[in-house]
């Protein structure tokens, strides 16, 4: 086919590739926005295959159809709750992808490149599969964190911070030796070596994080399988590649820094810190109030007060995802609407294991998009809120935040339950929250704690409306 | 413990500390309780009723004033009109009056309670903070005088309060202007807005205006940008004098506009201050009435007088100060509700034993003797008021992060120089089809920077999962190598190609099925 319209397929693909992000500004334009999305890729994958693809047609269509009825399948079967699973596991196919991507290209090694290309093309590949490998090997390790199958808890070995400079050391001076090496067409001895070493790493930094920063992890691995395809444009000279990867791999940064902001944390201290290690945190983090102001109310109760309200603001957290709560709260959520009392959603940038896990999930469970809020659209709407019910969060909904200046989570921004009439907190018991501070909110005195499963006390709830 | 309620004795005093409904409350928490038969009448409570909720009747006050361990009021002792006892001389060590008693006014009132030995909690004292609402007495009291002060000025304005037009001409609204918008007044704007008069509130607090716009009232603000009128524990304090010169100008220009003026202005332990003068007395509209909620501190009117409705210069102006207990069901209500919640609080056992816990802030303030000594004044209240504290730790916040950026105006440049010596470097070596790559790759960085700052929050997770489909366009570099010669090369590709194909046709199908899910 003519190259000349090869390139302008790969433009318009890029084009429709930015169409269906800018699609997803809104809730109206984002289907069409995945269409575009749709329709960017197969025009890519057709316009290569026809154009590009010169052999070995059965292999690739064998093993297009057999992945994407896996996909198909994976897509149709997950649950809701599972999405931070889900997005984990795709991530590390995209890592390993560039990695396998990036070997098929290296065991060539492609006469066309001389002298400074050469050196420039093999930066280009170790630097992609050192992303690849460490996308791969860092997202299987939160796929298995998020899906409860190693424990969530941060695990931590002494020495850390020196370990990951000595691997960082290790990859630069196996880079080196690598575009040495070839130079005389040998060298897949240290492209392996570096391999490991990324992998190493991926799985040793991952590790290292746990629990509400699972979203941070979570954009930044988006990130990095964004860069991993990006590098292997730059090996193959693709400017689609680099184009999409780089689409993705700002997006994945947007991401990330929306999160931590969201938690008033570096990046950095995110990454290498954790936050049970910064100092001083185990001693701000004191009993926030006397065991004798926790007021408990029963379920009835709840249902009065609710009853009574006009304005009710619903704050829900990851317990309510572990409790599979949604349709609970949905059912009650349309009882109060027919009694005409305004029921809203004040979702929190961190609230759940990824960015927007809770829409989803009220999404799911059928929930009109338009009245879930973000936390800024509604933290000046509590003064006239009569009821805030706190479904298993913490964090996120701690005064601490706000009126402790020394406690670990000073600063964050927070919703503000407590500036209304009363407020509600579902919690198992009175455990503290992932950060590990205190939560002066339940000690409040128009805060009433409803202990117990959050699905089973609200359908007590529900019940009794 | 046993609490005695005596009767209200001072002349006009409608009101009582105990209701049927507090007295269940009260017993529940584990007191006995005596009231004076009849002690209700007033406020249409029977003694039957009391009788019900389990409350004893006692003929003879004097009997309560010795007996019991607490005595209940509404009002400070005073001499009896026809017994010609004074309570307080009954006290003996051991006992706890609980009544309003203005210790700031009264100071022989707390010597003479001191002088018997008694414990004494004056509830005007309950220290203005959140935690002490419920117990605030002068807070409930002020709401219903402000609603009782447009009641008794719709009683004495010859118009109607709402605008109208009917077959026999139109009926213009009536004005009114509240001056002070503390709870009496935004009470009285509340009132007054409701029967359909139009309504301006003036206050030197600034913060108020966003209640005052609440309730559909105009606020007038005067253009003093530094000066702000909150003083401690929600009240105003006393304003400089060019404030004051202009404040006084815009009353008199609202003077002679509004039908209606309603004071409330008052600032603790002083007189109240003189905001409306005769010169404005004369020039208001004939007909036009007056309401001064501050009579019993000397009026914000010149011509108020105490407990009377006096006409100067054809204004009326009403100076009652008994508003609360011309509601006296109601304000009884409240009252009793407030005290219950006070003994609520002094009695942490609910074993019917009063405990003043000096440590408390809210008891600290408000106990005023305390077995024989006087602990007044409280030492001051740790915080004032929650807004404007949260303004100084912002202003402070922001100062500390002044600090430590005190970076130089072009010190942004740094990094972009940097950036351009690198780049520069690069340039001067690599081959331009790289170069033409990082263009591109740089632009697209930007745009997907431009771009995804415009995703919605609530569409973050379909935003990754439609990200992950599209980075897998790496499958293109698979096709491109699946065509080679070499075994390796050609496996691995295939490989990638299937892991590829897994992720595309799984990304797009799951965000299209929780976008499915979105709807309105």
């Amino acid at each position: 086919m003519n190259p000349g319209i090869i390139a302008v397929a790969y433009l318009g693909a890029s084009a429709l590739f930015i169409l269906a992000l800018g699609g997803l500004s809104h809730q109206e334009t984002a289907r069409r926005g995945n269409w575009y999305g749709i329709a960017g890729m197969a025009l890519a994958l057709v316009v290569t295959i026809v154009g590009i693809v010169t052999a070995n047609y059965v292999l690739l269509i064998v093993a297009l159809v057999l992945g994407g009825a896996l996909g198909y399948y994976l897509a149709q079967k997950v649950e809701m709750t599972q999405m931070p699973e889900l997005v984990a596991i795709l991530h590390s196919l995209v890592g390993l992808a560039a990695v396998l991507v990036g070997f098929a290209n290296a065991v060539e090694h492609s006469p066309a490149y001389v002298g400074i290309e050469k050196t420039i093309h093999d930066v280009e590949t170790y630097i992609g599969i050192l992303i690849g490998a460490l996308t791969f090997s860092g997202s299987v390790v939160a796929y298995l964190k998020l899906s409860a199958k190693v424990g969530g808890k941060p695990i931590k070995f002494p020495g850390r911070h020196l370990f990951n400079l000595g691997l960082l050391l290790l990859a630069i001076w196996f880079g080196a030796a690598y575009v040495e090496a070839s130079a005389q067409g040998a060298g897949m001895t240290e492209l392996v070596a570096m391999t490991v070493i990324a992998l190493v790493f991926g799985v040793h930094m991952v590790i290292a994080i746990g629990g509400a920063d699972m979203p941070v992890v979570v954009s930044m691995l988006n990130s990095y399988s964004g860069w991993a395809a990006a590098a292997m444009g730059f090996m193959l000279g693709n400017d689609l590649l680099i184009v999409v990867g780089a689409l993705v791999g700002s997006s994945g940064a947007i991401l990330s820094y929306i999160m931590c902001k969201a938690m008033n944390r570096k990046f950095l201290n995110v990454i290498f810190g954790g936050i049970g290690s910064s100092s001083g945190g185990g001693a701000a983090a004191g009993a926030a109030g006397d065991e004798a102001d926790i007021k408990p109310i029963e379920a009835d109760e709840v249902a009065d007060l609710l009853k009574g309200a006009k304005e009710v603001m619903i704050l829900p957290g990851y317990g309510m995802a572990v409790a599979q709560a949604q349709h609970v709260v949905r059912e009650i959520t349309e009882k109060l609407r027919g009694k005409n009392i305004n029921v809203r959603f004040g979702i929190h940038p961190v609230a759940g294991r990824m960015p927007g896990h809770m829409n989803v999930l009220l999404a799911e469970a059928n929930l009109p998009y338009d009245i879930v809020f973000d936390m800024d659209e509604v933290n000046e709407e509590f003064p006239n809120v009569d009821v805030s019910i706190v479904i298993g969060a913490n964090d996120i909904v701690n005064p601490a935040a706000q009126e402790v200046p020394d406690s670990p989570i000073a600063g964050m921004p927070v919703l503000t339950p407590w500036l209304g009439k009363t407020t509600i907190v579902l919690k198992r018991s009175m455990a503290t929250g992932y950060a590990g501070v205190d939560n002066p909110l339940f000690y409040k005195d128009n805060t009433r704690m409803l202990f117990g499963d959050a699905k089973v006390r609200l359908s007590e709830v529900l019940q009794k409306l | 413990m046993l609490i005695g309620i005596p009767k209200e004795i001072e002349e006009g005093e409608r009101r009582v500390a105990l209701t049927p409904e507090s007295a269940g409350h009260l017993v529940e928490l584990g007191f006995d309780l005596e009231i004076e038969r009849g002690a209700g009448a007033a406020a249409n409570f029977d003694d039957q009723e009391y009788e019900k909720s389990g409350v004893t009747l006692v003929d003879d006050p004097r009997h309560l004033w010795r007996t019991a361990d607490i005595i209940m009021k509404v009002r400070p002792p005073q001499p009896h009109p026809e017994l010609g006892f004074n309570g307080i001389e009954l006290l003996k060590p051991g006992q706890t009056l609980i009544s309003t008693i203005y210790p700031k006014q009264n100071p022989r009132m707390l010597e003479r309670l001191a002088e018997r030995g008694v414990s004494a909690i004056a509830l005007d004292a309950v220290p203005r903070i959140s935690r002490a609402q419920k117990m605030d007495v002068l807070s409930s009291m002020a709401n219903i005088a402000g609603y009782r002060a447009v009641v008794e000025a719709a009683q004495h304005f010859g118009r109607f309060f709402t605008g109208q037009v009917t077959a026999a001409g139109r009926i213009p609204p009536a004005k009114v202007l509240v001056i002070g918008a503390g709870v009496a007044g935004l009470a009285a704007i509340g009132a007054a807005k409701s029967m359909g008069a139009i309504v301006r509130a003036f206050d030197t607090r600034p913060e108020v205006k966003e209640q005052v716009e609440s309730l559909n009232a105009e606020f007038l603000m005067l253009e003093f940008d530094d000066e702000d009128g909150s003083g401690e524990g929600g009240y105003a304090k006393t304003m400089s004098p060019e404030f004051i010169k202009a404040e006084m100008d815009l009353f008199a220009a609202q003077a002679a506009e509004v039908d209606i003026i309603i004071t409330t202005a008052l600032i603790p332990g002083k007189p109240a201050p003189e905001l409306i003068t005769e010169r404005m007395v004369v020039n208001m509209k004939p007909g036009s009435v007056i309401v001064d909620l501050a009579a019993e501190a000397g009026g914000n009117c010149k011509l108020t007088e105490r407990n009377r409705v006096v006409e100067h210069h054809g204004v009326t102006i009403i100076g009652y100060t008994d508003l609360p207990s011309r509601l006296s069901n109601q304000s009884s209500q409240l009252f009793a509700t407030n005290l219950r919640h006070l003994l609520a609080e002094l009695t942490p056992n609910k074993d019917g034993q009063i405990v003043i816990d000096m440590d408390d802030e809210v008891i600290r303030g408000c106990t005023v003797v305390r077995e024989g000594e006087i602990t007044w004044p409280p030492p001051a209240p740790r915080i004032s008021l929650a807004p404007s504290e949260d303004i100084d730790k912002e202003a402070v916040q922001d100062l500390s992060a002044k600090e430590e950026k005190p970076a130089h105006p072009l010190a942004f440049l740094v990094p972009l120089a940097l950036a351009g010596i690198a780049l520069f470097g690069l340039g001067l070596v690599a081959p331009p089809a790289f170069m033409g790559h990082l263009t591109v790759f740089v632009l697209a960085c930007f745009i997907g920077y431009m771009v995804i700052w415009g995703v919605s929050h609530s569409l973050h997770t379909p935003l990754m999962s439609v990200t992950n489909a599209i980075s897998s366009i790496i499958v293109i570099g698979a096709l491109i190598q699946v065509s080679t010669d070499n075994t390796v090369g050609m496996l691995l590709a295939g490989l990638a190609i299937f892991i590829t194909a897994i992720n595309i046709v799984g990304g797009f199908a799951v965000t299209q099925r929780m976008l499915r899910m979105f709807r309105k």
